[in-house]
């Protein structure tokens, strides 16, 4: 499937490349400043994969916004509601409700249980090595889909704003956003990354901030106007209703309730996300930063709604659809008609650090996950050197870069807030009920956890794949073949529940691990009391 | 640091007796702190996925209540989807509040228990 409308080059060229490119290499030179400056005290594991837990509640919600507020939140959602009118509206309600999951239920306990990656606190009083590869292989899995998005995001993205239009230049392009991803994760570790995170958080409200103001102003500030100007530039006042995109039937509608079940639990599953919690130095401030991540990506929400009505009304459909990048172009498309060059320049180079960020994030969750949970806890049995563990997760930065270089060519063109959403459905399936079980019920054991996990990994990989959007539609990745027995997109509604049930089935058809309530009573203790944390590194 | 053991490492041989962890988690006030912190946030969970797939469902099957106009262009299904900002903001406020008021001090307070029961069995 190639998405970009190729034929639109003629009349492709918006705002000026020179502009945009110097906005953005602009924003590289300080951001390399910033990883460089915030490196120089990166020297144990606990510094490189948890920057030495010395962020505060503030800094490490801003960089949770950072990390969350992906090319499918600011890109996708805006062309999804100017596209698809209040449809649009509903996926990022979905992200934002997820928040509450991660935080009454998840973040701080995490924070006082865990010590790196998520597989600390999944293997906490289960046994560590089955448990570690099927988390490592979940984290791994999750990233996958979710650095494709990206990086796919980023082809569409080159096609608008620097004209590129040959498959070749993209491809191009591509690998030099993966290539600067890796000299961020390599030089500044999870320090560098979250100043990047913060940096691209903050320009990417500023920005749409400033530019729903401009809307809003356009609409004498009021929101009633806003709408009547979107839909009568559509020229079809349905688009203020629901199901518009979802609703042609019950099959239609059912996907539609798959997607909102893995978004809404999906969140807390994320493993880019959970790891941002061990960079704070108490529970307290991880929930410090879950209200600030909640209250600036609520905001952002609430921006995206004004442009992308704002981009219905004062760009027009038919424009956005025939720009290169289509969909995903409505954001930028509206920063030109508003601003002309300058605020385009400014708005791309954003929503190309926004890429760049999100990219470095989870690639260090990627490579923390393999350097700490497969080699140092299962190869090395936990009796390696900790430098030698950074060694590792430093190299396998540049496997994975490679890999997303690679995967996000050939993803060039797929839609990207579905590749997200998949990334979604697996956190919800594979990783969510093995940590709820693991916090919450006392009984739950190993083949607990290893049936849940890999159940739901391998149950949404699966019915994916037997799915209409790798064959048998038309706009299928294999559309020459047919073997969608399985009628939904996302397999959310089926794999997520299966999971929690496999989770329940394998525990009580098996014994308690040995040590098992002495080691349930440490979890407990420790994860609501924070005794025994992790505690932040001096230097 | 000596006074706890690293649990990403298998125990070597498990002491005789309860831990300190199994006596501070079967003390009352352990328990106290639980029963209250599951009484907030299990209901509250409840509450916001009900609230939550009532708005899901609604958008999905109850599209003409959702088109029902209610000042100018603005309709219900409009005001639901803002209404989900308005309680996820006033969910985060309540357990921020409830938290900081009940549950740090006492964390703290069974924390430094801990410690002092660890250096007890030494």
């Amino acid at each position: 499937m190639n998405a970009l409308p190729m034929t639109a080059a003629a009349s492709g060229q918006v705002g000026s490349p020179l502009v945009n490119i110097s906005i953005f290499l602009l924003f590289v030179a300080v951001t390399l400043v910033v990883v460089i400056r915030a490196s120089r005290n990166t020297k144990t594991a606990a510094d490189y994969y948890a920057a030495g837990r010395s962020f505060t509640g503030p800094q490490n919600g801003t960089a949770i916004a950072g990390d969350y507020l992906s090319a499918a939140s600011f890109l996708g959602i805006a062309g999804a509601i100017a596209v698809n009118g209040y449809d649009g509206f509903l996926y990022s309600i979905g992200f934002l409700v997820a928040w509450l999951v991660a935080l009454l239920l998840v973040a701080e306990q995490l924070r006082n249980t865990g010590k790196f990656t998520m597989a600390d606190v999944l293997s906490f009083r289960l046994r560590q090595g089955p448990v570690r590869v099927a988390a490592a292989t979940t984290t791994l899995a999750v990233s996958f889909f979710y650095l494709l998005a990206q990086m796919a995001g980023a082809g569409g993205l080159v096609a608008l704003l620097l004209n590129i239009q040959s498959q070749a230049g993209q491809s191009l392009v591509i690998a030099v956003v993966g290539a600067l991803m890796i000299v961020y994760v390599l030089v500044g570790g999870m320090k560098g990354t979250t100043w990047v995170q913060i940096i691209k958080a903050t320009l990417l409200i500023a920005g749409a901030g400033v530019m729903t103001v401009w809307v809003l102003a356009l609409a004498d500030f009021n929101l009633s106007t806003l709408l009547g100007d979107a839909v009568e530039a559509a020229g079809n006042p349905q688009l203020l209703e629901p199901m518009q995109q979802y609703g042609a039937s019950n099959l239609t509608k059912l996907n539609f309730i798959s997607l909102a079940l893995a978004l809404v639990l999906g969140t807390a599953g994320l493993p880019h996300v959970l790891m941002r919690f061990y960079t704070v130095p108490t529970a307290k401030e991880a929930r410090r930063s879950v209200v600030w991540a909640i209250s600036l990506i609520g905001l952002f929400y609430l921006f995206t709604l004004v442009l992308g009505f704002g981009a219905m009304a004062y760009v027009g459909q038919e424009t956005i659809l025939a720009a290169p990048g289509g969909v995903n172009s409505a954001a930028p498309l509206l920063a030109f008609e508003l601003g002309g060059v300058l605020l385009l320049g400014v708005i791309s180079a954003v929503a190309f650090a926004t890429i760049l960020a999100v990219v470095a994030g989870l690639t260090i969750t990627a490579a923390a996950s393999f350097a700490h949970d497969i080699y140092a806890s299962v190869i090395k049995k936990g009796v390696g050197d900790p430098e030698a563990e950074v060694k590792i997760a430093r190299r396998t930065v540049i496997v994975i870069g490679v890999v997303s270089i690679l995967g996000g060519i050939a993803a060039n063109g797929q839609n990207i807030a579905f590749l997200v959403a998949l990334a979604f459905a697996i956190a919800a399936s594979a990783n969510l009920p093995t940590i709820l079980y693991s916090l919450f019920w006392k009984r739950f054991n190993t083949r607990g956890a290893l049936f849940s996990m890999w159940g739901g990994l391998i149950s949404c990989i699966v019915l994916i794949a037997l799915s209409p959007t790798v064959s048998g539609a038309e706009t299928s990745m294999i559309p020459g073949a047919d073997f969608d027995v399985f009628p939904l997109a996302n397999p959310g509604i089926v794999s997520i529940p299966l999971a929690f049930l496999l989770g329940w089935v394998g525990t009580i058809t098996s014994k308690p691990d040995e040590n098992h309530d002495r080691k349930q009573a440490e979890m407990e203790v420790r994860s609501l009391t924070g005794a025994g944390a992790e505690k932040a590194t001096v230097h | 640091m000596s006074t706890t053991h690293d649990p990403y490492r298998e125990p070597a041989a498990a002491p005789a007796g309860q831990t300190t962890w199994e006596e501070v988690q079967s003390s009352g006030e352990f328990q106290a702190m639980r029963r209250s912190f599951r009484r907030f946030v299990f209901p509250m969970t409840v509450a916001f996925l009900v609230w939550y797939f009532l708005y899901v469902l609604l958008a999905a099957y109850a599209t003409d209540f959702f088109a029902t106009p209610v000042f100018g262009n603005v309709n219900v299904g409009i005001l639901f989807g803002l209404g989900q900002f308005v309680s996820t903001a006033a969910i985060t406020i309540a357990y921020v509040r409830w938290a900081n008021r009940s549950m740090d001090a006492k964390a703290a307070e069974i924390g430094a228990k801990v410690r002092l029961t660890e250096e007890g069995h030494r």
